[in-house]
């Protein structure tokens, strides 16, 4: 794992430093509000609901135990003992007290963490790939990549003031696990027919109000041409992008008003002109971090207990089967621990949690720890004869959870419960949409699923692209779930659409059960799943339960 | 053509803390949604916004909330408002948990 150099040191400690003597000029009156604001913004602190919200980076879903334990020291001393994991791979505090916030600042500056750019109109927090360096369907590793954009995005004197906030997600396979189309550069490594590894680089993808999937501006990038061509892609958007209007502001709304054609024909020719000022220490600079990102030293033993236990034992078998991923070493497995237990909030962990995931990932997992897009905690590399091991003291915590790519392992964004732009709460309705179809067991027999939840048109809930996507509104002073059908997050990425009018906030959990009952009576075997199912069959036998069946009178 | 003022109260968040509050008639800020006053006149209501966000070094981003009048006080008429009255609905936080007794 990349640890920081003397110069990231002595960058983030500065901004500690700076930040500080803000937040302390806020408190004595030499800041206004209007002034402090876009200073906090910089640094990752909101102000939402109840309380102020810090926003921590954590630098493509890549954390070591270290982190971890100080995540949870965090939030057990300035926080209420949790914090809640996002789908940009950040963690965010729900409870800080603005006096604090530098304390929290230092403490996170002491294990190589920040908020710098969590927030604002500047390149923010780098995706990847949970499963990077650990996939077996993997070209190569994204980390090094994602870890050269972060520096060189960080600070970055051109791009600090962009029309609007700027995501970068990058995937090192071709199964794209990152959501890259829905981002406003994706970058999806590929082969050329030479069989050198470069990327796909997409851009214009991003949900939100006007929900667009990325177009192809390169089929194929070499890799030591990456920093040049993302910087000529950020440069032409800095040019061409709608200042005049927030919600024409995302480099979506420039390639569709501009064409994908004249875009990437004005992203080719910048690219020309500073593909030159590229003296190849961009490229130094990745061996470096490569290094860093050497493989751990994996261990050769026999698997033939976890053989024996996954015979043997029906709960850890249903475990295994949800929440374990094929690891490019045969005797490893990837483990997903789910932060989905029915009934609770989905991305939350607590500090005991976090406490034991680090200790777990030092002792079973090679001290690597990842935060997946879908709001669950990663343990790349498990020896599977510690699986059996593992899955016990997980299930002993609330963390052995066996739902991971089912239904309750649903992603759901803050909501009205804690976010001050939401029109509606998300969490209650994953809640309960978990535990009734709990209740129901059902679950097993429906299958892969995945259920987004947004509270807001801001879609941070990602639904846009849920086999099932529920989005949260306000319609004349009364929640109002509107729900979308047939989205899909991957390579084959799909904006879903929309069924028709949408349910109170009582009528959302009858109405999805309406949605899976008549998936059930319609697939054509248990092996159809529900978005293949969706696929062949479209919207209308759906349409027709939902709307044409009882309960339809409560449809508003 | 007048429309008829639907009445307001004024609330914020601490500056330090980042509560919730609300303005009282007598110049505090309450954590309690029934002690806010309730403004039924709009001038009136401008004068209590500007008089909130003159106190800059007491509260952050002060605005004003509809409200109806109710047995205890004033209560709010919009989900949204109804939330800030208590906290999340996933946990025991927030005012829900601070001001029981």
């Amino acid at each position: 794992m990349y640890s920081y150099s003397d110069f990231d040191e002595a960058f983030v400690r500065a901004r500690v430093a700076q930040f500080t003597q803000q937040v302390e000029r806020r408190l004595d009156g030499s800041l206004t509000e209007e002034e402090f604001r876009p200073l906090r913004l910089m640094n990752g602190l909101y102000l939402q609901l109840h309380a102020y919200m810090l926003r921590v980076a954590i630098p493509y879903g890549s954390l070591n135990p270290g982190q971890m334990r100080q995540l949870a020291y965090i939030a057990d001393t300035w926080d209420k003992g949790y914090g809640h994991f996002t789908t940009r791979q950040n963690i965010q505090f729900n409870w800080p007290k603005l006096p604090d916030v530098p304390a929290i600042l230092g403490a996170l500056a002491d294990v190589e963490m920040h908020a710098i750019q969590t927030s604002g109109n500047c390149v923010r927090n780098v995706t990847a790939d949970h499963f990077a360096g650990a996939a077996a369907d993997e070209i190569a590793d994204p980390r090094p990549y994602a870890e050269l954009l972060r520096q060189w995005s960080t600070d970055h004197p051109e791009f600090q003031f962009l029309p609007r906030k700027f995501k970068i997600a990058i995937t090192g396979a071709p199964n794209d696990r990152a959501v890259t189309r829905a981002h406003d550069i994706g970058l999806r490594m590929v082969r050329n027919a030479a069989g050198e590894p470069g990327f796909e680089v997409m851009v214009g993808g991003g949900l939100g109000r006007t929900p667009m999937i990325g177009v192809t501006v390169r089929e194929f990038l070499p890799e030591a041409d990456l920093l040049p061509y993302v910087e000529a892609v950020l440069s032409v958007y800095n040019t061409l992008g709608r200042r005049d209007n927030k919600y024409k502001a995302r480099i979506k709304i420039t390639v569709h008003e501009t064409g994908a054609e004249e875009i990437t024909r004005m992203i080719e020719a910048r690219f020309a002109e500073l593909r030159p000022l590229f003296g190849g220490n961009d490229q130094k600079l990745l061996a470096d971090i490569r290094e860093a990102f050497a493989p751990p030293a994996f261990r050769n033993a026999p698997v033939d207990a976890y053989d024996a236990f996954y015979a043997a034992d029906p709960v850890f078998r249903a475990w295994a089967d949800t929440n374990l991923t094929a690891h490019r070493n045969a005797q490893y497995a990837i483990v997903t621990i789910s932060l989905k237990a029915h009934g609770e909030t989905p991305g939350d962990a607590t500090s005991t949690q976090m406490r034991l995931m680090a200790d777990l990932a030092e002792k079973y997992g090679h001290s690597d720890l990842r935060i997946s897009h879908e709001q669950n905690v990663i343990l790349p590399h498990v020896h599977k004869s510690d699986l059996p091991t593992l899955h016990a003291a997980l299930t002993q915590a609330g963390l052995g959870t066996a739902n991971v790519g089912l239904l309750s392992d649903i992603i759901a964004c803050p909501g009205m419960d804690y976010c001050s732009l939401a029109t509606a709460r998300s969490i209650p309705v994953a809640q309960e949409l978990a535990t009734h179809f709990e209740a129901l067991k059902l679950e097993h027999e429906i299958g892969p699923l995945k259920i987004k939840i947004s509270g807001c048109i801001n879609a941070c809930g990602h639904h846009h692209v849920g086999h099932i996507g529920i989005l949260g509104l306000d319609r004349a002073g009364v929640e109002n779930y509107q729900i979308t059908l047939g989205g899909d997050g991957t390579e084959d990425a799909v904006i879903g659409e929309k069924t028709g009018p949408g349910f109170a906030y009582t009528e959302i959990v009858p109405a999805i059960e309406r949605i899976l009952r008549a998936y059930l009576a319609l697939r054509l075997e248990p092996s159809e799943t529900f978005l293949q199912a969706f696929k062949r069959v479209g919207m209308d036998p759906f349409k027709v339960a939902l709307y044409q069946s009882e309960g339809a009178q409560d449809a508003a | 053509m007048s429309r008829r003022f639907t009445p307001k109260i004024v609330t914020a968040n601490l500056l330090r803390e980042g509560d919730v509050v609300y303005l009282t008639a007598d110049d505090r800020w309450s954590p309690l949604h029934h002690e806010a006053e309730l403004i039924e006149d709009e001038a009136h209501a401008q004068m209590r916004l500007l008089h909130a966000a003159a106190q800059k070094l007491l509260v952050v981003g002060a605005y004003l909330a509809d409200a109806k009048p109710g047995p205890q006080g004033p209560e709010p008429t919009h989900f949204r408002e109804e939330f800030r009255t208590r906290g999340p609905s996933n946990y025991n936080h927030g005012k829900q948990a601070d001001l029981a007794h």
